[in-house]
């Protein structure tokens, strides 16, 4: 009988024989599908630029018609945060649907990235009674209140403590981004996540073409892989450029705010100065850049 | 104090809604200068606020089409309304309030704030803000309200009375957007 048992040191040199056999191959400008490709923040700027002309070549021919990947960075001195005047929400679920179109998420099987939860005015804030699933002709019922929930970009993230392989972190202006082409789908984000905002592409994802948002964003709304975990990145694509996210634009009672922390005019800087305010799960000292309030 | 003569009926409506009017009209007219005269690109204010036209129902303005003040006297009487407007149900602190209190009687085409100067209707937001001065406030920060355009730039405004109707201003319910599927285990 052979002895098959392959060291580690035969299996270390066969995989950097394998490198570089393909740099010789002229592999030099990473694929998005390149295993052997540097982390993100390793990549020189020109294999940046090839990443992305590979992925928008990809989605364009996939989908037939031109998808552009940008990868605006964030502002200097900029410190995004997050709004919701749970006085005002009336659970319409309009900025589920808007996330859903911007985003690109998946329709079948069904990915969202806002949850609006019903809770009874009775009992407060209270997970433990609260429902997703309601329906009713007309919102908001008698004797509820809404509080939608998606990622809140905590500055303290235990999704991004716990990626074994640094798929995921806080970009300098506190968005928690994602890098779909990094992710292993461990799922160990998703576990440590408080807020259940981390979603698993179980299946590949299901996006008519006629419905794809062309305009993407490396580590926002471009279309994901089977496999991937993937959030809410408060429409990064939008937002890099000036944009408020859409749910903001889409809320109909405006209860959405977002804004920079670090400019005194901002929206969210008078919500934070003049409204009463909490975080969710302040126990946890997850330090999210999500804040509920009541603007009455 | 008035630039222009005012009935003494209207006078004394001003001063029975004066205690209505909270100090905020007064405390942000500097800060919030009116925009009258200016262009029709009007809905943009001196502080860079853009806001859209007013939503009148179709061919309903301009008002003295109608209230025309030598075909039509204006009636100061509070009464049930029988020629026109019957579908009006006012339910904004009717009790106190009626139709002249806020639209002018001698100037259907503007409405008038408690101290009688008159207002556009595009910028209604200054008589709302009389009473209701704690949302005007959030309202010009941005915060009441919804907001379009740039976080770090030019936003687009709402008017009060483009989510509130202002004879019946509480929030209409509206009918939810589909719920989310719920997750089904196979066997």
């Amino acid at each position: 009988m052979t002895d098959t048992t392959v060291s580690r040191r035969d299996l270390l040199c066969t995989i950097a024989g394998c490198a570089a056999a393909a740099s010789v191959a002229g592999c030099t400008e990473p694929t998005h599908t390149d295993f052997f490709r540097s982390h993100l923040h390793e990549l020189e700027p020109d294999e940046v630029k090839a990443l992305l002309a590979d992925l928008e070549q990809e989605y364009s021919a996939k989908y037939g018609k031109e998808v552009t990947v940008g990868m605006t960075e964030a502002r200097p001195g900029v410190s995004f945060a997050y709004a919701l005047d749970l006085s005002r929400c009336i659970g319409c679920r309009r900025c589920v649907h808007a996330c859903v179109k911007e985003n690109n998420l998946s329709r079948e099987p069904e990915v969202q990235w806002i949850r609006v939860l019903e809770m009874d005015k009775e009992k407060g804030v209270d997970l433990h009674h609260a429902n997703a699933y309601y329906d009713a002709e007309t919102v908001p019922r008698p004797g509820h209140f809404y509080m939608p929930v998606a990622c809140q970009h905590c500055r303290n993230a235990p999704c991004v403590k716990s990626c074994p392989v640094g798929a995921t972190w806080q970009e300098p202006d506190g968005i928690v981004a994602i890098d779909y082409d990094w992710c292993i789908g461990c799922r160990c984000c998703m576990a440590s996540c408080p807020y259940g905002a981390r979603h698993f592409n179980w299946a590949e994802p299901e996006l008519p073409a006629e419905e794809l948002n062309p305009k993407t964003h490396y580590l926002g709304n471009r279309p994901r892989p089977k496999g991937v975990v993937e959030k809410c990145t408060w429409c990064i694509h939008r937002t890099r450029e000036g944009l408020y996210p859409a749910c903001v634009e889409v809320c109909p009672v405006g209860a959405r705010k977002f804004g920079d922390l670090n400019d005194p005019a901002s929206e969210i800087r008078y919500v934070l100065e003049n409204k009463r305010v909490f975080v969710l799960k302040s126990e946890l000292n997850t330090r999210p850049r999500f804040y509920y309030f009541y603007g009455v | 104090m008035h630039n222009h003569p005012l009935p003494r009926w209207l006078a004394a409506f001003a001063l029975a809604a004066l205690p209505l009017a909270g100090c905020d009209a007064h405390e942000h007219e500097e800060d919030f200068p009116s925009s009258v005269g200016a262009a029709p690109a009007a809905n943009l204010s001196p502080q860079g606020i853009h806001v859209p036209p007013p939503p009148f129902t179709d061919g309903v303005f301009p008002c003295s089409d109608c209230h025309d003040p030598e075909m039509l006297l204006p009636n100061p009487r509070r009464r049930k309304l029988e020629m026109a407007h019957q579908e009006i149900e006012l339910k904004h602190d009717a009790e106190h309030r009626w139709c002249l209190d806020c639209h002018d009687a001698n100037n259907r085409d503007q409405l008038h704030l408690a101290s009688g100067e008159l207002v556009p209707f595009e910028e209604s937001y200054r008589l709302c803000g009389q009473c209701h001065g704690d949302k005007y406030r959030d309202w010009r920060a941005g915060v009441h309200g919804r907001r379009t355009g740039k976080w770090d730039g030019d936003k687009e405004y709402l008017l009060c009375v483009h989510c509130h109707n202002s004879h019946a201003p509480h929030f209409a319910p509206i009918a939810p957007m589909p719920a989310p599927k719920r997750p089904v285990r196979t066997p």
